[in-house]
């Protein structure tokens, strides 16, 4: 028995000595199985698994170790937000100039050619922007914004601070009694709050489709606030394997696999970060990276687009396996980019791109799987119906 | 008689057939399994050949033939309830039954203290 497939995406690269986030010797007590991802050792699962770890976020709440990603604070030089929201907005198709103080967004950097660098998570505070980025791509956000926002704002980059992310029904009760000063907050605010006496930056967002919590913590202090969370019976420690899954559900994508260079927003169904004041006729249209294609594809649509996907049968389809329109025709129509088995719908779903002329929803197209054509149907995302509190 | 591969199947003869399984260590190794593809009856399996897939939520593994040998009996239960692997995987988890081919083919494989080692000298 051996593995034919695994995850592509994140695995170990050259021979560099593995990072380890500051909650490794939790994770390891915890009974952890460890990983390499995107240069860090990574717990992949609990002794509990990744098929009981997911449907427990989904019932009660997990805690997620997620320092992997990198954090950024942008300050304009003069010191003025606006001014580091106006120049960040020459990076990512997303509207900042509108964005109020403590509120968050998701937006994509773009390239050139309108493809994507990286998906981010972008809060405006009172003095600067902080942003939340993909652990394979930190490093080359940082160099790329330090040269597109040069003589405009200073890039910090915050290696003193964990993250961790506490998601599910329940997110909400646990961290309310450990501080009440995430009372009254809604979906993509974002707070400084002490937490065991500890600054961190809390916003309500998370990658999973349900409710919950993302902690921005100091170093020093991540162990003492992951232990006060799990003090609480209903709160369990979750690996990367079920946040996968997780993601997959809720419809999210997963950067490197159905996210990348060459991908654009419009192709990628994403189109709703993109808000109308970055739009044709908006009050600052355009001017990103990529606008004229964009903006294009935004009025006339994209030659490809991702979907999802239920196969018929029990069989999960993943990664790299090519679409075709029926069972015989030679060319594919696209390929799944991500795809296994979903938990909580407790039967195979996926992800992938296929022709626009073939996405529509529940249309039957067919996967090659192991040499067969199967049936699969086009749906609608997301798999499970998402719990955000807005 | 069980005789054990260094892919981590396990065979177990009784006279002219034997059942086919994945080891303990595998299902462990494997986390909770959601998908079992199973031969066809009266597939002609050659050693070493893909036989069947054991999937979990996050990969898809094939499973290997231990010996040649004609498909004659598959386990539908472990199709229904892929779980059964995991929680009795050298009992009620079986795959499929093999007629043997050829019975020397045995003598290549490992024994139960043989294979402990590997897995000993694996972690």
């Amino acid at each position: 028995m051996t593995a034919v497939q695994s995850p592509t995406q994140g695995s170990a690269q050259a021979a560099a000595p593995l990072k380890r986030t500051p909650l490794y010797d939790l994770h390891i007590e915890l009974g952890a199985r460890m990983v390499p991802f995107a240069g860090y050792e990574m717990p992949v699962q609990y002794a509990n698994g990744i098929l009981k770890e997911h449907l427990h976020v989904r019932a009660a709440a997990g805690l997620f170790d997620v320092s992997h990603m990198g954090q950024l604070a942008i300050r304009s030089r003069g010191g003025e937000v606006a001014n580091a929201a106006t120049a960040f907005e020459s990076v990512v198709p997303v509207d900042l100039l509108g964005l109020a103080a403590g509120r968050q967004r998701y937006a994509l950097l773009t390239n050139e050619k309108g493809g994507v660098r990286d998906d981010l998570m972008i809060t405006r505070m009172d003095d600067r922007l902080h942003v939340v980025a993909n652990a394979a791509c930190k490093d080359a956000d940082e160099n790329y914004l330090r040269e597109a926002l040069k003589g405009t704002c200073d890039i910090e980059r915050l290696d003193d601070r964990a993250l961790l992310a506490l998601q599910g029904p329940m997110a909400e009760s646990v961290l309310t009694s450990v501080t009440p000063d995430v009372v009254g907050m809604r979906f993509m605010d974002v707070r400084a709050v002490s937490i065991c006496a500890a600054d961190c930056m809390v916003s309500r967002s998370g990658y999973t489709g349900e409710d919950g919590f993302e902690i921005s913590v100091p170093l020093a202090a991540a162990e003492i606030v992951a232990r006060k969370v799990l003090d609480n019976p209903h709160v369990a420690m979750i690996g990367l394997g079920a946040r996968d899954s997780l993601r997959l559900e809720a419809g999210l994508c997963l950067y490197g696999s159905d996210l990348d260079t060459e991908t654009t927003p419009v192709e990628a169904a994403l189109e709703w970060s993109i808000q109308a004041s970055r739009r044709a006729g908006g009050a600052h249209a355009g001017a990103f990276p990529g606008a004229a294609i964009i903006l294009d594809q935004l009025k006339n649509g994209t030659p490809r687009r991702r979907i999802g996907l239920r196969p018929e049968g029990r069989a999960p389809v993943r990664h790299g396996a090519p679409l075709f329109a029926d069972l015989q025709s030679r060319d594919p129509v696209g390929v799944v980019t991500s795809g296994g088995f979903g938990p909580s719908v407790n039967a195979p779903i996926a992800m992938g791109y296929v022709t626009s002329k073939c996405a529509t929803a529940g249309a039957p197209i067919f996967a090659e799987l192991r040499g067969e054509r199967v049936p699969v149907r086009i749906a609608k995302f997301p798999f499970v119906p998402p719990k955000y509190k807005r | 008689m069980m005789k054990f591969t260094s892919d981590h199947e396990w065979i177990r003869v009784d006279q002219d057939s034997a059942t086919v399984g994945i080891t303990p260590f595998a299902q462990e190794k494997l986390g909770d399994l959601v998908f079992v593809q199973l031969p066809k009856l009266g597939a002609a399996l050659e050693a070493g050949g893909a036989a069947a897939v054991v999937e979990s939520v996050k990969a898809a593994s094939d499973v290997y033939a231990p010996i040649k040998g004609e498909v004659i009996e598959v386990n539908q239960q472990v199709a229904d309830d892929p779980t059964l692997v995991n929680s009795d995987p050298t009992g009620n988890g079986w795959l499929f039954k093999v007629r043997i081919g050829d019975r020397s083919q045995l003598d290549k494989l490992m024994d139960e203290p043989a294979y402990q080692k590997l897995i000993a000298d694996s972690h």
